[in-house]
């Protein structure tokens, strides 16, 4: 079963060994979220879905930024924009370390030659009020992964628990494929007619928005947005459930959650601006919070989040 | 006397979680077991990464059997209360029997309650134990309710005598206690069985697994010892590292690695942090103290001989120091181009508190703190202010913004580097200090400047901003700044009156309620000390208590005072005088304190007095001028027989109105004279 004669020789084919190995152990393989977030614990499949009782299985690609990062490029392992591989089972199945432990069998990481150690490392999110218990998994001394067990979401407890993984992609990829340098890092098939690097691809973006992040990003119009995604998703969670136009029960939690990862990614960027005082972090963060529990206390009351007629009359 | 053995298997225990949790479950199923009516031998724990593990030895076989007897009603009374009497013991008629007193028959019910067997109890315990274990943090998993601090897999409850082992029967939220455990992750995962402890622990460690915690850092330790001395190198000792690393492997393999040449320029602090708080490395250092290898201690052993996993620790490593390397050189250069001050200047742009401004409108309170604080501790103005401008600089440095733990230590490389004097230097580590109750106190006078007006502003600060320390909240870590200016003033004996330093502070605190800050601060580290807090209240009610040396001085003579024969008994001379006087001035509504006079005496206990006063009055003036308090409370304390002479031969009271005037103010001397030294009222007893 071991992979390991078998090396991934580019940064897509460890991810579509991923995709392969979380698809045959029966996750639902979901495409990125189409908007800008900090991590991929944001997209809605993991952040809301972890929440209420429904069954869960998902693993998908979340093109990740974080502002305050960017190294116009020349950092060999940090990228204001960069991937994570996401998966996300509820409830947590008792064998959630052998799982994990084939996926890194599966992309050429043989067990019997590292030495693979989970350390603690409880994992919380003060802008999504989420907090778990878990490890940091170590390869020879390098974190290749983030493991947790959610205990809660957006200020509510999981039940049942949902057992999260997440890869940072490149620097997994780079371990894997011993590569020194992001940017130098072959993306497709080195021996491809046309062989691109990660830095074919990334290199210029990482320089114009380095730019943009540090320098160029209008910070008037970024805390008006803020003010406004703010507004917006209060807005939307304010309507009743019932809408009279269609007849039926619509509480718009995805619309309202689009809004506070809205507001989340903005002030990143206004971080990333230098123009967040220390004590106003906090002041961001804990307005980000409280549209993210809103927006949780909303998705509750769906059919997707557990709710139901019966359980709405007890 | 069956033995007993316990192991719950888990996903990984935190490493710092791990000697803690062995031990309380050892101490709560015992205590369980003795409350539960048994006895044992001996019981020892253990834990590895995985497991946590019980062994008991000669547990009795079951709790004895309790006998009550209980008196019931006399024979022949109404049936309603023999009925109450049978219901309550749960017994017929039949086993009633009687028995005769002084006051005539009655029934009596012999009550036995039959001994529990081990197996029982035991069970009962682990249960109670396993859903009540004080894990520091812990959680749920998967769709259960059970909490463990990972998930918990497998349970082993083992009761072992000579006819065999036994399962213990329990069943918590579906995981059935067995006979099965796994040996290490990697290296032996199939599942076995075990008959006793000692068989455990034998196959665990064919299955790749030291038990014993201590065994494993013992074998870490000797290993890198051993590797340390064929290199002709030397191990840098970190029990704190040891310890936690022995937490996170159950099959330790110690590998030795190279730093990179280009890295050995690096300090050895930045080096050492860098290798210990990212990696959980060892350092090796050679005789001259430079550190050049490391260690890193795996949890396998391959077929490579661990080939692999050293390449990719150095890599990880060497990853971590071009990162280090990059904030040094950049650093320097820094330092180069625009010195350490120019470092300090983004500190403009760093909020230190919305309320109190940035870091740098801080840096420059505390630089002219600093100018003024210097004299009194003995250091030139002009370094103190330039050391104070400096000190914080290297919370700018790249190297600061990485590794956070080295603010301080890397200003005095970069103070160095800038070529500044070497007590501006030492100041930018030392004017943190000190840092907690048993950290180093700063002596360097400059150093001390630095120290003082740093911790003054923040506490004047915050006090002006109304952010004091409430209850149990102390965001700002104020106390720790209040006790690091009373060590500073005491270890260097500074003669530093804290208001006035106060008055020249940030402008608008509340200066007396911070004085009694100090003056609470001060009582706890006296206290700590074994000085009476109602010592500390006499001596704080005399003048000049905010100059923490002159306090404590007076304190500590005053104490010693108190702890000989006369100084005891003086105090209750004092007091009695003091009731006396109160009682008199309160019925007379007048205040005796003057014109006692020594041709009123009549008795030689009375003349006594008067002169012994004069005496000590001559004596403890001058030495109080002096601030020799020692001096002053002998001659208190000499008052003692003369006092205890007169109130034993005189009648203050006397019919006499001169005389009785007279003595009332010969009492108002003493009481003076023993106020001139310390408010005694404040004495307890």
């Amino acid at each position: 079963m071991s992979a390991s004669s078998d090396k991934p020789r580019s940064f897509q084919e460890i991810i579509l060994r991923l995709q392969a190995y979380w698809a045959a152990k029966g996750c639902a393989v979901l495409q990125p979220y189409d908007m800008e977030v900090g991590a991929g614990t944001f997209h809605p499949a993991t952040t809301l879905r972890s929440l209420g009782s429904q069954p869960w299985a998902a693993a998908y690609v979340q093109p990740s930024r974080r502002p305050t990062d960017g190294r116009y490029g020349e950092n060999p392992n940090r990228l204001q924009h960069y991937y994570q591989y996401q998966v996300l089972i509820k409830p947590s199945p008792p064998d959630l370390q052998e799982l994990y432990l084939g996926s890194l069998d599966a992309i050429g990481i043989d067990t019997a030659l590292h030495d693979v150690r989970f350390v603690e490392d409880d994992w919380e999110s003060p802008t999504l009020g989420a907090w778990g218990l878990g490890w940091e998994v170590w390869c020879d001394g390098m974190e290749v992964s983030q493991f947790t067990y959610f205990q809660q979401v957006g200020g509510h407890d999981c039940k049942p628990v949902s057992g999260e993984l997440t890869y940072g992609l490149e620097r997994l990829a780079m371990y894997v494929l011993g590569i020194d340098h992001v940017m130098e890092m072959p993306f497709n098939d080195p021996q491809a007619p046309i062989a691109l690097t990660y830095g074919d691809i990334f290199r210029q973006t990482e320089q114009e928005y380095s730019r943009h992040n540090f320098d160029g990003a209008t910070t008037e119009m970024l805390l008006r947005h803020f003010e406004d995604a703010e507004a917006e998703c209060e807005h939307l969670l304010s309507f009743e459930p019932q809408d009279p136009n269609s007849g039926k029960r619509i509480v718009m939690a995805h619309p309202a959650y689009d809004q506070c990862i809205k507001a989340s990614h903005l002030f990143n960027l206004l971080d990333a601006r230098g123009v967040i005082s220390v004590t106003e972090r906090q002041a961001y963060i804990g307005r980000v919070r409280a549209l993210a529990k809103k927006c949780a206390d909303a998705f509750v009351q769906t059919e997707a989040g557990g709710w139901t007629p019966e359980g709405a009359r007890a | 006397m069956p033995d007993i053995l316990i192991e719950l298997f888990s996903e990984e225990i935190p490493a710092r979680m791990q000697t803690r949790a062995a031990e309380d479950l050892r101490k709560l199923v015992t205590d369980g077991l003795v409350e539960g009516g048994l006895t044992y031998a001996h019981a020892r724990s253990f834990s590895t990464p995985r497991r946590l593990v019980l062994a008991i030895e000669g547990l009795t076989d079951e709790s004895p059997t309790l006998r009550e007897e209980r008196k019931g009603p006399k024979v022949g009374a109404p049936q309603q209360a023999i009925d109450g009497f049978l219901r309550a013991t749960g017994l017929t008629m039949d086993d009633l029997i009687t028995k005769e007193d002084k006051k005539g028959a009655f029934y009596l019910a012999m009550i036995e309650k039959p001994g529990q067997p081990a197996a029982e109890i035991l069970s009962a315990v682990l249960e109670k134990t396993i859903r009540n274990f004080p894990w520091p943090k812990s959680m749920r998993w998967g769709a259960g309710s059970l909490r463990w601090v990972r998930p918990l897999h497998s349970i082993i409850a083992l009761m072992v005598s000579e006819a065999g082992a036994e399962i213990v029967p329990l069943d918590i939220d579906g995981i059935k206690a067995g006979n099965t455990t796994r040996g290490h992750r990697f290296m032996a995962p199939e599942p076995f069985t075990v008959s006793g402890f000692e068989d455990y622990a034998a196959k665990l460690k064919r299955a790749c697994v030291v038990l014993d915690a201590a065994e494993r850092a013992e074998t870490i330790l000797n290993e890198t010892q051993n590797q340390a001395f064929a290199l002709g190198l030397e191990l840098v000792e970190d029990k704190g590292l040891l310890a936690e690393v022995a937490g996170l492997v159950e099959w330790p393999v110690v590998l030795v690695g190279e730093i990179g040449a280009d890295f050995l320029s690096l300090p050895p602090e930045v080096l050492q942090t860098s290798m210990r708080e990212h990696q959980k490395f060892f350092s090796l250092k050679d005789k001259s103290g430079q550190i050049v290898r490391f260690v890193t201690v795996a949890n396998r052993e391959t077929a490579d001989n661990g080939a692999t996993i050293l390449a990719g620790n150095q890599k990880v490593l060497a990853a971590r120091l071009s990162d280090a390397k990059f904030f040094w050189e950049n650093d320097l250069r820094v330092v180069a181009n625009v010195g350490l001050s120019g470092m300090a200047e983004g500190l403009a742009n760093v909020t230190f508190h919305n309320k109190l401004g940035s870091q740098k409108a801080r840096i420059d309170r505390i630089s002219a703190l600093a100018r003024e604080i210097a004299p009194l501790v003995g250091a030139s103005p002009d370094l103190a202010h330039e050391a104070a401008e400096v000190a914080k600089a290297d919370l700018q440095s790249a190297m600061v913004g990485e590794f956070p733990e080295l603010q301080g230590t890397m200003g005095v490389y970069y103070a160095k580097a800038a070529g500044l004097p070497d007590a501006v230097a030492h100041a930018c580590k030392a004017h943190y200090q000190p840092l907690g109750p048993s950290d180093d106190v700063p002596t360097e006078p400059v150093s001390v400047a630095v120290a003082l007006a740093d911790k003054i502003d923040t506490l004047t600060g915050f006090w002006a901003i109304d952010e004091k320390p409430t209850g149990s909240k102390d965001p700002f870590a104020l106390r720790r700044a209040a006790l690091g200016v009373i060590r500073l003033i005491l270890t260097n004996d500074l003669r530093a009156p804290l208001t006035e330093v106060f008055a020249k502070a940030y402008p608008g605190a509340d200066v007396t309620d911070l004085l009694a800050f100090f003056h609470d601060r001060l009582k706890v580290y006296l206290r700590d000390q074994g000085i009476r807090h109602d010592v500390i209240d006499a001596c704080l009610a005399m003048p000049g208590n905010d100059d923490l040396t002159l306090l404590v001085a007076r304190a500590r003579a005053l104490q010693a005072t108190l702890e000989t024969d006369d100084g005891e008994n003086l105090i209750q001379a004092y007091k009695r005088a003091n009731n006396i006087l109160t009682q008199a001035e309160e019925k007379d509504g007048v205040e005796y304190s003057f014109g006692a006079d020594p041709k009123f005496a009549e008795t030689d206990e009375e003349r006594a007095l008067f002169t012994a006063l004069d005496t000590a009055q001559a004596q403890i003036a001058p030495a109080m001028a002096q601030e020799d308090f020692a001096t002053a409370m002998a001659a208190m304390a000499a008052l003692r027989a003369p006092a205890d002479a007169f109130f034993t031969a005189v009648q203050i009271n006397s019919d006499n109105e001169i005389l009785r005037r007279n003595r009332l103010n010969l009492l108002s001397r003493i009481r003076q004279i023993c106020l001139s030294v310390a408010d005694l009222g404040k004495l307890d007893g």
